[in-house]
């Protein structure tokens, strides 16, 4: 595609902290080019509202390759933007035309309450990880990666659902704010692979439990979070989610 | 974990309204097989018979009793689901998300379920509560089995044209409800197996639209006079 460059409107949230009510702000921004990235273009933005003596806009990142979970806009009324499998600092600016107006917001939902502009607070998934996310290793000599043997398909599919960057954007798009699929590929990644069989009961259970408690909704399987996964995350994964809940509370012994 | 868990917590709840789901999708399954006989053209006999017969042992009672349990189970559920649920973005998006992503049946099912609920209330009073409770025409086939007269009481309610039209609603309703409900109650209760979950599909966009059809049928049968 050829290059071109384009003036913008674009309609933020801005909020000082997490007691502010916040608005949306609206900035115009010019000459931006269709080779950058989303977030280099709020750099451009940034830095002139700086030069202005104005406070930047607030906004997560890290990596700037896909692959932290860091970056979390809702532009133009989905997570990550308009690109499907992109994360915000992959979405790049050809994906506009000259004259667009872009909104943009920051993950809502009550388990994510905003700290500041368009930075949402996540520890709820960190807790929710320190529930069951993890397997027990004895400490000792490295073991041999591949002194077991594991299936092909089944490590293709732990691997698929691994690849889970924990950003948020499930909950963002899911009409009850749901961390189902975030949980649901922690879930299939460990429970499909003899390593995570130590905790496979106890997991599911106690990472649900702390799920409910930070206030996150119920599934309704709409398959907004699939359709929004930056990491294209199966929702047959939170089928298996159900299942592995079911052979847990029916079975366990406590 | 303590039992009650296993049904409360928001996973747990899920496998209630599956069960219940599913439960509800195979009476409609009895429903629209005996309704069906209004089309044996023997001026409702078989039909009569047929909702005797539903209504003629123990068994039959018990069960309607469970029925009874299965819809109230489903909707109370439901709305305490779709309460909380709700209660989970206190501030919204100025930019709502809409289709991208999800159908809007999918969104909505607490709407259709309403006007499904709806439809029932109308449809119980006009057909479940007058056989059950008060008096009914009755006719005597042979060899001297004396039954309801459903099939005229059918007949005479579907006379009205906005009658017919209220049940039509009710059955589109139910059918944008299966259309979502069926394939994710078998989800819900943790059905991940992809063979059978392309099976589950398949059969429950089938189920939803000719299920529905053949209810909708009834009225539009009884209206102009094709039975």
């Amino acid at each position: 595609m050829e290059h071109y460059t384009m003036n913008l409107t674009l309609k933020v949230w801005r909020q000082k902290n997490k007691k502010d009510k916040g608005q949306f702000e609206t900035y115009s921004v010019s000459g931006i080019s269709s080779e950058m990235s989303f977030l280099e273009m709020f750099d451009v933005l940034n830095e002139r509202l700086v030069v202005e003596g104005k406070e930047p806009i607030a906004f997560d990142h890290d990596c700037r390759e896909g692959i932290c979970g860091m970056c979390s806009m809702y532009i133009n009324g989905r997570p990550h933007g308009p690109w499907e499998g992109t994360t915000t600092c992959q979405l790049h600016m050809r994906a506009f035309k000259d004259g667009d107006t872009i909104v943009v917001e920051p993950w809502r939902a009550n388990a994510f309450p905003v700290i500041k502009d368009l930075v949402v607070d996540r520890s709820a998934f960190d807790r929710i990880i320190q529930a069951g996310g993890y397997i027990s290793v004895n400490t000792g000599n490295a073991v041999d990666a591949n002194a077991i043997p594991i299936e092909k398909d089944k490590a293709d599919t732990a691997f698929a659902a691994a690849a889970c960057i924990g950003c948020g954007a499930c909950v963002a798009a899911c009409k009850n704010s749901s961390a189902l699929l975030f949980l649901s590929a922690k879930v299939s990644h460990l429970a499909l692979l003899p390593q995570g069989n130590p905790e496979r009961k106890t997991r599911v259970v106690d990472m649900i439990a702390q799920m409910d408690k930070e206030g996150f909704g119920s599934c309704t399987a709409t398959g907004a979070c699939e359709a929004v996964c930056p990491k294209e995350i199966s929702i047959q994964n939170i089928a298996r989610l159900n299942s592995e809940y079911a052979r847990s509370g029916f079975t366990t012994d406590k | 974990m303590k039992w009650s868990e296993l049904f409360t917590s928001s996973v747990g709840k899920k496998f209630v309204m599956g069960f219940t789901g599913i439960f509800l999708i195979l009476f409609l399954v009895v429903h629209v097989s005996v309704n069906a006989c209004i089309w044996a053209m023997d001026d409702g006999q078989m039909f009569n018979m047929a909702a005797h017969f539903l209504g003629s042992t123990v068994v039959m009672r018990v069960l309607e009793i469970g029925l009874f349990l299965g819809f109230i189970l489903h909707i109370v559920q439901a709305y305490i689901l779709e309460n909380q649920n709700r209660k989970k973005r206190a501030i919204g998006y100025s930019v709502p998300m809409g289709n991208k992503g999800s159908k809007w049946y999918s969104r909505y099912m607490g709407w259709l379920g309403t006007f499904v609920l709806l439809f029932l209330v109308i449809h119980i009073k006009q057909f479940w509560i007058p056989s059950r409770f008060l008096e009914m025409p009755e006719v005597t086939y042979p060899p001297g089995v004396t039954v309801h007269d459903l099939f005229s009481l059918m007949k005479d309610t579907f006379t009205s044209l906005w009658v017919v039209i209220v049940y039509l609603i009710g059955c589109l309703a139910l059918a944008y409800h299966l259309m979502h409900g069926f394939q994710s109650a078998f989800r819900s209760l943790g059905v991940s197996n992809s063979r059978y979950l392309k099976m589950l599909n398949s059969i429950g966009v089938g189920f939803a639209i000719v299920v529905p059809v053949a209810f909708a049928m009834m009225p539009i049968s009884m209206y102009f006079g094709w039975v």
